[in-house]
């Protein structure tokens, strides 16, 4: 191996990891405000690269279909829960969160997809049906759940991982997609080059994280994701809604998840079972990071990115057993350093 | 419900009538089924074995896998290197080498994440699942992709079992072995201590439980069932490829443990039967339905998950069960004279057993115990008493070792305790009970109270899985009858723990407590919560215990209840000792009026 070889495998390595980042970050967000393990995080990547590829033949995404499904399920639900509370007041304001905003963007998306848009739309359409289906995922799956304990909604997140594998098939087919890339430029420092494609990657992950810090430092509904995080009960006591701090963390985690969709497409081909695999490289930065450091998290999906593109070159046909195994140390550190053993909450 | 006799004897014969039909339609079933249901029902055995660790490791020690397919793996390629390289070695000696290989990759696998909060173990198995998969597909001496073929034929007794029809008793005995010895393990020493780890872990290391290693040999039991189904796999087969040990078939395994009940050994066999011919019929159903080839089935059987765990939790034997004829409780009999549990010896009445001697706690600045001291006498009830926030509990905590010390000592019988592990207080005889009542629910009272004589006992897991340790096992029983019947809840020996009153379910505890044959009784605030009969029922009881020597230490906040009771008292505020004396002089405490009965 020589530099420059080395180079683009650093670069590769930085390319992929920061898209493990901010999948890290949706796994350490999620998990900390909700317990949930969130598995199907890997299916909004895939479903973003692939919506986005199907926009692109001009053709209307079967996720329009899933968005529509999931809202009649999540109004349906919405509805029972009213009549047998007898709270028909709250109604209109869930059916408008659950039932209309989804049929909306599913109607709009509808109508402009044949008409051939340009990539930046494209892109945004991608973004809204994605994104609408992560607090319906969380309405229909996991709220009925929400007090059970970290095992039962580990239990649930691989079965919403199955059923969105099941439903990517019948929706996108068996064939991969891969979407042209963003910019054919790169960049030359002296003799190295750096492609357009990764440097877009870089710089958009770094602007959402950045973005991140600000939603969780500076506004008001950050904030209260932030406590609802580190105490529910005290979280509810004090006016905010543990339902409604659920939805806005699987909005902004099925975000996170479509923005890598987008950005991975160019990268490899996707097919609709390639995202457990990606997510769980996410999850290896976030175990890294115990669940619950972001920065921590975010560094070690950029060890995760560097190790895959390196292991790819020596012993390719191992790189997902040294990736995985990466865990080991990790592991093997955090429960030396675990005094006592901890119990479940 | 527990009424001995005739209907109990009936019941008995119904329950045996069902198991004796039931094996003999075990029997006749290879000889009059057509090969396709043959086929079926041999990898329903297999599928069992596996979801049988999982109902233990899952439903019972509330610690879950996602990598038992790799362990299934790790069974099925051991004996199919071993066999294909080694022809010369009996099949059966390999399944010790990949039991043993099994074994050590679980032991290390569960010591790394099991010291840790529950999801660390799932989150290691998918990643241990997922690279071992590619790890077979990856090595050329184990035939890549395309796996290894030509794996010897098992023998048994000379017997060569190269049909499906001779295979399925192998299998299904094997199987009805596994059930048998879980079963037998949840009815015993450990299996008590396992069914306490979900929920009620800190009372069960109160009471000598080492709850990591328990953990870890559960799941290295599941591990290894799991590895029995992969060599009867490989020998059914004789050829096998990475596929069915990857983590969707891991993911399948839950599955089937939660779907069928991962509460019983039962739900092994209902959830394997039902995800089996579930799957059969959906892969053949679905792609006609959807005009499209593919494994739909994933789909479906991830929303009937959801929609399940949002319904009940508990999956569908329990729902089999009612159906059933329940078992029966085995009586308990008092052991033959002179195999009782040993008893320790007794201080003297009156002579010092519990010494503080300036005890201090601080929660950074915050002093919660300061400097106290006090003294506790062989056969006296001494009350700890003090308004919310006095920082009695605190103290009861240092007593039970459930929190160290900042400074000072606490000497138990002569001898510092101040520095041990709750267990290591309870193995010195002090027993204790919880202010929120820590019972495991579904056991029945007679376990729960089992559970506090753990330390008195020595069976292990596979002592207990064999049934050798049944010696033991009556007299921890007759122990625990014996200490119901002291406390008066002799009626209440079979009932689950879970259906008594709060009343009720304190003197359980206390029962459990006396199990554990303790010189010191620790009572944390035992009347919270019970109405005015309770009191006086429990009152009582404490009176009885010390009528026969017991010395208690009551943390309480019940002025009426304490006065009555107590032979002294010692008044705590602000984490200081406010007063000290016969429940007469504190009543008429000028300072103790201020601070504590003034305010009511």
């Amino acid at each position: 191996m020589d530099l420059s070889i080395a180079l683009l495998l650093v670069q590769d390595g930085i390319t992929n990891g920061a898209i493990y980042a901010l999948l890290a970050l949706a796994l350490v967000l999620v998990f900390t405000v909700t317990r949930v393990i969130f598995v199907p995080a890997g299916e909004f990547v895939t479903y973003g690269t692939l919506t986005l590829a199907a926009l692109q033949l001009n053709k209307p995404p079967g996720t329009v279909g899933l968005l529509l499904g999931l809202a009649a399920v999540a109004g349906t639900m919405e509805v029972y829960a009213a009549v047998r509370d007898r709270a028909l007041r709250r109604l209109p304001r869930r059916l408008a969160l659950y039932v209309a905003v989804p049929v909306v963007i599913a109607a709009l998306v509808w109508v402009v997809a044949p008409a051939g848009l340009a990539l930046p739309l494209q892109i945004a359409c991608t973004v809204a049906i994605v994104t609408a289906l992560g607090p319906l995922l969380y309405r229909v799956a996991y709220q009925p759940l929400a007090e059970a304990s970290v095992l039962v909604l580990l239990i649930v997140s691989v079965a919403a991982h199955l059923t969105m594998i099941g439903l990517g098939l019948w929706f996108f087919g068996a064939e991969g997609s891969r979407t042209p890339p963003f910019t054919g430029e790169s960049l030359h420092v002296g003799d190295m080059s750096f492609s357009g494609q990764s440097l877009l990657v870089l710089l958009f992950s770094i602007a959402v994280i950045g973005a991140l810090w600000v939603f969780f430092d500076r506004t008001l509904y950050g904030k209260a994701l932030r406590a609802t995080a580190l105490n529910r009960t005290g979280a509810r006591l004090v006016g905010i809604s543990p339902n409604l701090a659920g939805s806005l963390t699987f909005m902004l985690a099925a975000m996170l998840g479509a923005f890598s969709g987008v950005l991975i497409g160019p990268i490899t081909t996707i097919y609709y079972d390639s995202g457990f695999l990606i997510s769980l490289k996410g999850f290896v930065g976030a175990i890294i990071g115990g669940l619950s450091s972001y920065p921590l998290a975010a560094a070690g999906s950029l060890l995760v990115g560097l190790l895959e593109s390196f292991s790819s070159f020596w012993a390719s046909a191992f790189k997902e057993v040294i990736v995985f195994t990466l865990i080991i140390p990790v592991l093997l550190w955090r429960s030396l350093t675990t005094h006592h053993h901890e119990e479940e909450e | 419900m527990s009424a001995a006799g005739s209907p109990g004897g009936h019941h008995a014969s119904v329950a045996r009538a069902w198991r004796a039909a039931a094996l003999f339609a075990l029997l006749v079933v290879p000889v009059l089924a057509p090969p396709f249901w043959i086929t079926l029902l041999n990898y329903i055995g297999l599928y069992s074995i596996v979801a049988l660790g999982l109902v233990l490791l899952t439903g019972v020690a509330g610690q879950t896998s996602f990598g038992q397919a790799a362990f299934v793996g790790v069974g099925a390629y051991t004996t199919a290197f071993l066999s294909i390289n080694y022809p010369a070695i009996s099949p059966w000696l390999n399944l010790i080498v990949g039991v043993g290989l099994t074994a050590l990759i679980a032991l290390f696998l569960g010591f790394i994440t099991l010291r840790m909060k529950g999801h660390y173990l799932p989150l290691a198995t998918i990643a241990w699942g997922i690279s071992l998969f590619y790890v077979f597909g990856n090595l050329e001496f184990l035939g890549g992709h395309t796996g290894l073929t030509g794996i010897s034929v098992l023998n048994l007794f000379g017997l060569p079992l190269r049909n499906e029809r001779y295979f399925f008793y192998l299998i299904w005995a094997i199987a009805l072995a596994s059930l048998w010895m879980t079963q037998n393990l949840l009815d015993s020493r450990p299996g008590r201590a396992i069914r306490a780890l979900k929920g009620a872990l800190e009372m069960a290391e109160a009471f000598g439980v080492d709850a990591v290693r328990l953990k870890i040999i559960v799941f290295v039991y599941a591990a290894v069932l799991a590895c029995v189904s992969g060599w009867l796999y490989a020998h059914l087969q004789r050829f096998v490829n990475p596929t069915p040990f990857g983590i969707g078939q891991g993911i399948e395994y839950l599955f089937m443990a939660v779907v069928g009940g991962a509460g019983s050994v039962w739900g092994a066999v209902v959830g394997a039967t039902l995800i089996t011919l579930l799957k059969q019929v959906l892969q053949d159903a679905l792609p006609h339905l959807l005009g499209r080839e593919g494994n739909f089935e994933v789909a479906v059987f991830g929303v009937l998950m959801i929609v399940l765990l949002q319904r009940t939790r508990e999956g569908v034997w329990p729902w089999l069960a009612r159906l059933l004829p329940g078992p029966v409780p085995a009586p308990v009999s008092a052991p033959p004279p002179g195999t009782a549990l040993a008893r320790r010896e007794r201080p003297h009445h009156d002579a010092p057993l519990l010494a503080v001697d300036r005890a201090r706690k601080q929660f950074g600045g915050l002093v919660a115990v300061n400097d106290l001291s006090f003294e506790l006498r062989a056969g006296e009830i001494l009350g700890l008493i003090g308004p919310n926030g006095a920082g009695k509990s605190t103290m009861f905590n240092l007593i039970s070792g459930a929190l160290p010390l900042t400074r000072g000592e606490i000497r138990f019988v002569g001898a510092p305790i101040g520095d041990l592990q709750p267990f290591d207080i309870a193995r010195r005889g002090i027993g204790r009970t919880f202010q929120h009542v820590r019972l495991v629910p579904t056991m029945s009272v007679l376990d729960n109270v089992a559970l506090g004589a753990y330390l008195r006992g020595h069976a292990g897991v596979l002592r207990a899985a064999l049934r050798l340790d049944r010696a033991e096992e009556s007299r921890a029983r007759a122990e625990a009858a014996a200490q119901i019947t002291r406390v008066g809840l002799e009626g209440s020996l079979h009932a689950a723990a879970g259906s008594l009153a709060l009343g009720q379910q304190r003197i359980v505890e206390i029962a459990r407590a006396l199990a554990a044959d303790p010189m010191l009784l620790l009572l944390d605030e035992p009347a919270a919560g019970l109405r005015y009969r309770e009191k006086q029922e429990l009152a009582a009881l404490l009176r009885n215990l010390r009528k026969e020597g017991m010395t208690i230490l009551l943390v309480e906040h019940d002025m009426d209840f304490v006065m009555g009771l107590t032979d002294r008292l010692v008044v705590m505020d602000f984490g200081e000792k406010l007063a000290e004396g016969l429940p007469a002089q504190i009543q008429n405490n000028p300072v103790v009026l201020e601070a504590y009965l003034g305010a009511v």
